[in-house]
């Protein structure tokens, strides 16, 4: 396994090799060498079969970081992967000739995030959102709660149950409020 | 001349009223069998009525065009004109209906009208699974038809008339005259095609429940269904009254008729529940296999054997 | 064929291209009366109030208390109620929990299929105010600014039973005459139209799905 990692990382470039409990590991790499190391991984570790792929949206360090999931069955040892790219309608490597359903993930990041992944079949369709018209909605710059407050309406509840006004108004009313 | 004739049709109107209150009563007693079978209650005994009722009252129907609308007139035609020419209760004058020299022919022909028109309503409505339906059905009814046929040239020329009256009279005068122990073959073959005629598993690929919503009927709704809905029952019936006039010995009362009408559709639901759904090509091959063989052989069985 | 209809009758249909234009009805909805003696609208009440058939379509996460209501343990067949699998010959909607745009848009396209007397059923606290997606992007929020609902049933999923108690209180209300949802739905036209269209941004059906 050390051996492995030893010459990944002379190989590709890989840094931040950390072992996050017994049968996972991450690693980083970066963009350009992604799709060899993936394909390295797929054909000559063993690493066959490709759980997922996700992005996390580090908002204030300015990146994506894109997550792919590859498993071995042999060692029963999942590796996950961590690419940066940038937040501004950077492309991406695709992986969809490696694993069929990679599409499907990147079909759902580019409706979700707004990163393309240049080649990958039937990118520019709606996937979930139908005729959608804001910016990708898993961004965190977007504000869900205020999209939903405008776009659907609020409907007001008929009572509250919250505690804290409950005591104060009816259990406690002389006794002052948060000015103490 | 018209007193007498107005009076055969106020006699057939009541038939027409008894024999669709008991496909629909028949009908609910198989549904409520069925959830006994599942462990549980099932429908009211007034449920099928109630169906009927709520149909009529809906506020609203959307035409297709004139066929759509003419598609179920032309199915409850069918039913009910293949009732008018059944003597339902031998020897009574009130429910003899309008039977007559050669009404056998006359009964055979209607009973594939009803499909036809239903066919012509459902392709107007432009749903593509009341197509496949309607495709279905029809080659399946072209099928089942082949035995039935065979069968009953079979009993015309065990019995030498075209009559059904006269059928159900060569057979009164004990039960070992009835066609089932005098020409086995031909009953045989009549009760293979029964099997496809009652549109009851294992030949319901037509309507296929879960595959293609109800298949023909799709679009029908509102008074349209209440019609389609009436003739089901009424059709249902009446081919039973036909099996039971031609193969086993008609009936002298109502309670008889009920009786064996009831136990030929038994025969038809237990061998139903035991099978699975046939595809429409295995079904069409099943028919024209051994059916029609057992159809042939009792044709050959009641010129040589029969009638010698 | 649509005979001549004069122009406040007629509805835009501008999400259709020009070909669709002649293959869907641009004709209004209209409301229709209850039968003029009132004996027979009784009767007919009763009549559609025990022969209740649901449409099959599980629209959200309520589907799943719809299946065991249909099975041995809590037999709904009893009550007259039976799935239909097609919008034409069933009379009630079942709204299961949330309603996703997407999922909106097909909901509207079957119930304008739906005849006469129609009633819906929105199970769960999701139609009501959102329930657990209130937050969403994607889920509505208030649902009979869309569609009129007849009757809530609240919960998360409301089990089988409740659904069964929700049944008997949809019957007695139809009975007594108050369930007058296909009506409601056409004379507020324009205005569930207006919220409909608010929502669903690539509206590419006809105005009104006859």
């Amino acid at each position: 396994m050390s051996a492995m990692f030893e010459r990944l990382e002379r190989e590709f470039g890989v840094t931040n090799i950390t072992e996050l409990k017994p049968g996972l590991t991450t690693l980083k790499v970066a963009k350009d060498k992604t799709e060899t190391l993936i394909r390295e991984l797929r054909d000559r570790e063993g690493y066959t079969h490709l759980n997922f792929m996700t992005v996390i949206d580090y908002i204030e360090d300015s990146l994506f970081t894109v997550v792919y999931m590859l498993h071995n069955y042999d060692r029963k040892d999942s590796l996950s992967i961590h690419v940066d790219i940038g937040r501004d309608g950077e492309d991406m490597v695709s992986i969809h000739h490696l694993w069929a359903q990679a599409w499907t993930y990147q079909r759902e990041l580019r409706e979700a995030y707004g990163i393309r992944f240049p080649g990958s079949p039937r990118q520019d369709e709606d996937f979930v959102l139908e005729g959608w018209d804001q910016i990708p909605p898993m961004r965190r710059e977007f504000d869900t709660k205020k999209f939903s407050e405008e776009r659907f309406g609020h409907r007001e509840g008929r009572s509250s149950e919250e505690p804290r006004e409950h005591m104060k108004v009816n259990l406690y009313p002389n006794r002052g409020g948060d000015e103490q | 001349m018209i007193v007498e004739w107005l009076g055969k049709v106020g006699n057939f109107s009541l038939t027409l009223l008894i024999v669709t209150g008991y496909g629909l009563l028949v009908g609910a007693f198989i549904e409520r069998i069925i959830a006994k079978v599942q462990g549980r209650i099932g429908i009211p005994y007034s449920q099928p009525f109630i169906n009927i009722l709520k149909n009529l009252f809906k506020r609203t129907a959307v035409s297709h065009g004139i066929m759509f609308y003419l598609g179920p007139v032309f199915r409850i035609a069918g039913g009910i004109g293949t009732l008018a020419f059944i003597p339902v209760i031998y020897g009574s004058d009130t429910f003899s209906n309008f039977s007559m020299a050669g009404d056998l022919f006359l009964v055979i022909y209607f009973m594939f009208f009803g499909q036809l028109g239903m066919a012509l309503g459902a392709g107007e409505s432009g749903h593509p699974y009341a197509a496949i339906g309607i495709a279905r059905g029809l080659s399946q009814m072209t099928a089942y038809e082949v035995p039935f046929a065979l069968a009953v040239i079979s009993i015309v020329i065990q019995y030498d008339t075209l009559s059904i009256t006269e059928i159900v009279a060569a057979q009164q005068g004990g039960w070992e005259n009835w066609t089932v122990f005098t020409n086995w073959v031909a009953t045989l073959a009549a009760m293979l095609a029964l099997l496809g005629m009652t549109g009851y598993s294992p030949f319901d690929v037509f309507l296929a429940p879960q595959e293609i919503p109800i298949g023909p009927p799709t679009e029908f709704h509102s008074a349209y269904l209440s019609l389609l809905q009436t003739n089901r029952a009424l059709f249902g019936a009446t081919k039973l009254v036909l099996f039971m006039n031609l193969f086993f010995g008609g009936a002298t009362g109502w309670v008889e008729l009920m009786i064996k009408t009831w136990l030929i559709y038994m025969v038809a639901i237990v061998i139903g529940v035991a099978f699975p759904r046939f595809r429409v090509d295995q079904a069409i091959r099943f028919f024209f296999k051994i059916p029609t063989l057992i159809g042939i052989m009792s044709i050959v069985y009641a010129q040589m054997v029969l009638t010698s | 064929m649509i005979k001549s209809l004069s122009t406040e009758d007629t509805l835009e249909n501008a999400g259709l291209t020009a070909e669709e234009q002649q293959l869907f009805s641009n004709a209004r909805p209209k409301a229709y009366e209850p039968y003029p003696i009132k004996a027979v609208e009784d009767f007919a009440n009763w009549a559609r109030a025990n022969s209740l058939w649901v449409l099959a379509f599980g629209t959200g996460c309520g589907a799943i208390e719809l299946r065991p209501l249909m099975t041995a343990r809590f037999d709904a067949n009893r009550f007259g109620v039976a799935g239909r699998p097609t919008p034409r010959q069933s009379s009630v909607f079942v709204i299961g929990g949330y309603a996703s745009v997407k999922t909106l848009k097909r909901i509207i396209r079957s119930y304008e299929q739906m005849q006469g007397p129609k009633f819906v059923i929105a199970l769960g606290i999701c139609p009501v105010n959102g329930g657990m997606y209130f937050d969403s992007y994607n889920t509505i929020n208030q649902f009979d600014q869309y569609i009129p609902v007849d009757l809530y049933i609240t919960g998360c999923m409301p089990r089988p039973e409740v659904l069964v108690a929700g049944i008997m209180e949809l019957q007695k209300k139809i009975k007594q005459g108050r369930c007058d949802g296909a009506n409601r739905y056409v004379e507020n036209f324009d205005w569930y139209k207006a919220n409909q269209k608010k929502v669903i941004k690539n509206w590419d059906m006809p105005d009104y799905n006859w």
